[in-house]
């Protein structure tokens, strides 16, 4: 990918230009994309190299993979865009294990017709979402579909870390007793995208709460390495996942409805059309199960963390054949906190 | 939205559960149905029956928009878009209501008929302007809430000369249902539905007012409360129930009242006037055929009319067999005595209406209430 000087006599034109299918097609024009776009922002050692692969050095122990793909509608949102969330998104992943994320790849579908300027904004945010964490982004790949065949930009990006010694973090750890926590208010991010989607842009000063957590779990991982269950609750929200850790582990929960932290912008949106903050995704937020002894040094090392801030300490773990998540609402009833069946709709009636 | 948090507050709810608590002469009991789907959704969102003593039992009611349309007018939407040419617009809920042979919308979507959800009326008409090679036909649905959009929708459309949108109207009316759960054979037996009183509409009674009511007071002597749809709202109209049941009383008294006036919405109400007729007759899911229940579209309209664009088929179908829906939709029957409910039939995969609808009695129960009977089910 590292070229001779003047490959391109003419530079790439980002302010007018627009994909087309010779930016996947493996020319020259595929080629300068790449190196003008791509390589001038994600800037690294490995990816100015310029090979189909990278090639680093990685301490021994435990390891880490993950990979995950972005196709969200629209492509910007208060808060970030495609970009930085297919950073801290897969950066999330890799820390749900307790590990220090190493290095990421990226692979984009590009949709003909895209303009040069929305790709170059989203690449540059992935550029400073990953400087940020401190996590670059060593290998990558592009495609070009025609018009039609996309939506825009669809971005696949894999991770790998590595997991301290002595620390196993699963989803399948969760015990009868075991303690409840979330790192701050529900709802932030899947609001702020539903904001802005057509036919239903609302006005809210709503912001995403996208952003990598890999430092907050290192605090915990540090606190407490016995943690047990960690996981980020994005699409389906806070209700899914621990849905999912309820099955994976074979108990049931029971959550204080009244602990759950919620803004109240999040809950004045949901409230206007009839969605439950428990099933919006977050993407800058994380779940975390632990011995109840365990609850109170992870409560003070997440609180003095920047995104824990807002940490509360929401139900138990429980004995339960039927695995249920049950709630105390505000009201002093219980019910049920099931998976969504569907999408979350606004209410007709 | 300091409001809404008000109106979540815990220990307000407490306070009106004791003071329900202190109303109910133990000596009676109280069944009481809240008409509404989203009075239903509230009272599981909330596991409000926690906060009820055990002679206070709610009854779900036909509320649920979603519900209580018969299979053979979503078969009618299925056929409609599989016309040539025809994109379906449609409320989301719609999308997954198993029709004949269990197919649904989704279903006709993914075999490539051009289905999709809007938010609002105005979404449809959007897309019939975006595409005029199409003919964007809009599935209106819905109680007295839903009509008034769907009349602008036809007067626009009519005032732009929109040639390719038209509406596939499906609108019906609270009061003829409330009627026809009163009038049922059921509803005298003692194992039927015997109803000492309604929790009234939230929205619909702001645009029909609470006058429309006032005949189940004063004809049928049944006490009527209308209320929100916040949980605190729920609660306290059934404190007002139980206050009229024990005096004696049987009147409509209006919970709701930064909402609700005894005239209703006058605008929303002559729009629907001039757009909409009375059907002579409509089919309920559960509660039959009842005469002039349901609105069609007025002749100044009928170029937007898609019964009268397409020759749509109107026969009759039988639902599923084991599916209680009608039973559940008149109150005869609780969601967790279908044989069905949680076993042949969840939410990811409906057998009936009133799984599908969060406002339907199954998927509130299996959604949010199912720990209370886990396990009791009955197996087929
Ligand atoms: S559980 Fe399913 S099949 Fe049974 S009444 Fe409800 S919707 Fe119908």
């Amino acid at each position: 990918m590292t070229l001779p000087r003047r490959a391109h006599p003419r530079p790439l034109d980002i302010a007018h230009g627009r994909i087309d299918l010779s930016h996947g097609g493996g020319g020259r024009v595929m080629a300068q994309l790449i190196s003008e776009m791509f390589v001038a922002a994600l800037d690294n050692e490995p990816l100015r190299r310029g090979n189909d692969q990278a090639a680093f050095d990685v301490p021994g122990g435990r390891m880490v993979m993950t990979t995950d793909g972005y196709v969200i509608s629209p492509l910007f949102f208060p808060g970030g865009d495609i970009g930085s969330l297919a950073v801290h998104g897969t950066i999330n992943d890799v820390a749900m294990a307790g590990a220090r994320p190493l290095s990421l790849s990226a692979g984009f579908i590009l949709e003909e017709g895209f303009p040069l300027a929305d790709l170059s904004r989203i690449v540059e945010s992935m550029a400073r979402a990953s400087k940020e964490a401190g996590v670059p982004v060593v290998t990558g790949d592009t495609k070009v579909v025609e018009k039609g065949k996309g939506d825009g930009v669809f971005i696949t990006t894999a991770g790998i870390g590595m997991v301290p010694p002595g620390v196993d973090i699963s989803g399948d750890r969760a015990r009868p007793g075991d303690a409840v926590l979330v790192s701050g208010t529900i709802g932030d991010h899947g609001m702020a995208v539903m904001s802005r989607r057509e036919g239903l842009a609302f006005e809210t000063d709503l912001v995403s709460d996208s952003a990598a957590l890999h430092t907050l779990v290192a605090d915990m991982v540090a606190a407490v390495p016995g943690i047990r269950t960690l996981r980020d609750p994005t699409r389906g929200g806070l209700a899914a996942t621990l849905n999912e850790i309820a099955a994976q582990s074979g108990v049931g929960m029971a959550l204080t409805e009244a602990a759950i932290p919620v803004s109240p912008q999040v809950r004045g949106a949901c409230e206007l059309l009839g969605l439950d903050p428990l099933y919006v995704a977050n993407e800058g937020k994380l779940i975390c199960i632990c011995a109840p002894e365990d609850a109170g040094p992870l409560l003070d090392a997440m609180r003095s963390h920047p995104l824990g801030r807002n940490t509360a300490l929401i139900g138990h773990c429980r004995a339960d054949d039927h695995h249920f998540v049950q709630m105390e609402t505000t009201m002093g009833g219980t019910r049920v906190v099931d998976w969504l069946a569907g999408e979350q709709l606004p209410r007709i009636c | 939205m300091k409001y809404i948090d008000e109106f979540r507050d815990g220990a307000l709810a407490k306070g009106l559960a004791r003071a329900i608590a202190a109303e109910a002469d133990p000596a009676r009991s109280y069944r009481l149905m809240e008409f509404c789907g989203g009075h239903t959704h509230a009272i599981s969102r909330y596991g409000l029956e926690d906060l009820l003593p055990p002679n206070v039992r709610m009854i779900h009611g036909p509320g649920c928009p979603v519900c209580v349309l018969p299979i053979a007018r979503i078969d009618a939407a299925i056929w409609l878009a599989r016309q040539d040419g025809v994109t379906l617009c449609t409320y989301g809920d719609m999308m997954r209501i198993p029709a004949s042979g269990r197919i649904s919308l989704l279903k006709a979507k993914a075999e490539g008929c051009d289905v999709r959800m809007v938010q609002s009326t105005m979404d449809a008409l959007a897309l019939a302007r975006r595409h005029p090679e199409r003919q964007i036909v809009f599935f209106a649905i819905g109680f007295e809430t839903t009509t008034p959009p769907t009349a602008v929708a036809l007067k626009q459309a009519q005032a732009q000369g929109l040639g390719n949108f038209s509406v596939f109207c499906n609108h019906v009316l609270t009061p003829p249902a409330i009627a026809a759960i009163l009038d049922s054979p059921e509803a005298g037996s003692e194992n039927g539905v015997r109803l000492d009183g309604f929790i009234g509409p939230a929205h619909v009674s702001t645009v029909i007012g609470s006058r429309p009511y006032e005949p189940f007071a004063d004809g049928y002597r049944k006490p009527v409360a209308i209320a929100g749809f916040e949980p605190l709202d729920v609660m306290q109209a059934i404190l007002m129930l139980m206050r009229q049941i024990n005096d004696g009383r049987h009147a409509v008294e209006n919970e709701f009242i930064r909402a609700v006036t005894r005239e209703g919405n006058a605008k929303a109400q002559a729009l629907m006037a001039e757009v909409f007729r009375l059907r002579d007759t409509f089919e309920w899911r559960g509660l039959g055929l009842l005469p002039r229940s349901a609105l069609a579209i007025r002749d100044a309209f009928a170029p937007w009319d898609a019964e009268r664009r397409w020759d749509v088929p109107d026969q009759p179908v039988a639902d599923n067999k084991a599916c209680e829906c009608g039973a559940i939709l008149r109150g005869v029957k609780r969601p967790a005595e279908c044989k069905l409910f949680g076993t042949a039939c969840t939410p990811d995969n409906p057998m009936g209406s009133c799984m599908v609808s969060a406002e339907g009695a199954c998927a509130a129960h299996w959604t949010y209430g199912r720990f209370r009977t886990a396990g009791k089910e009955r197996r087929p």
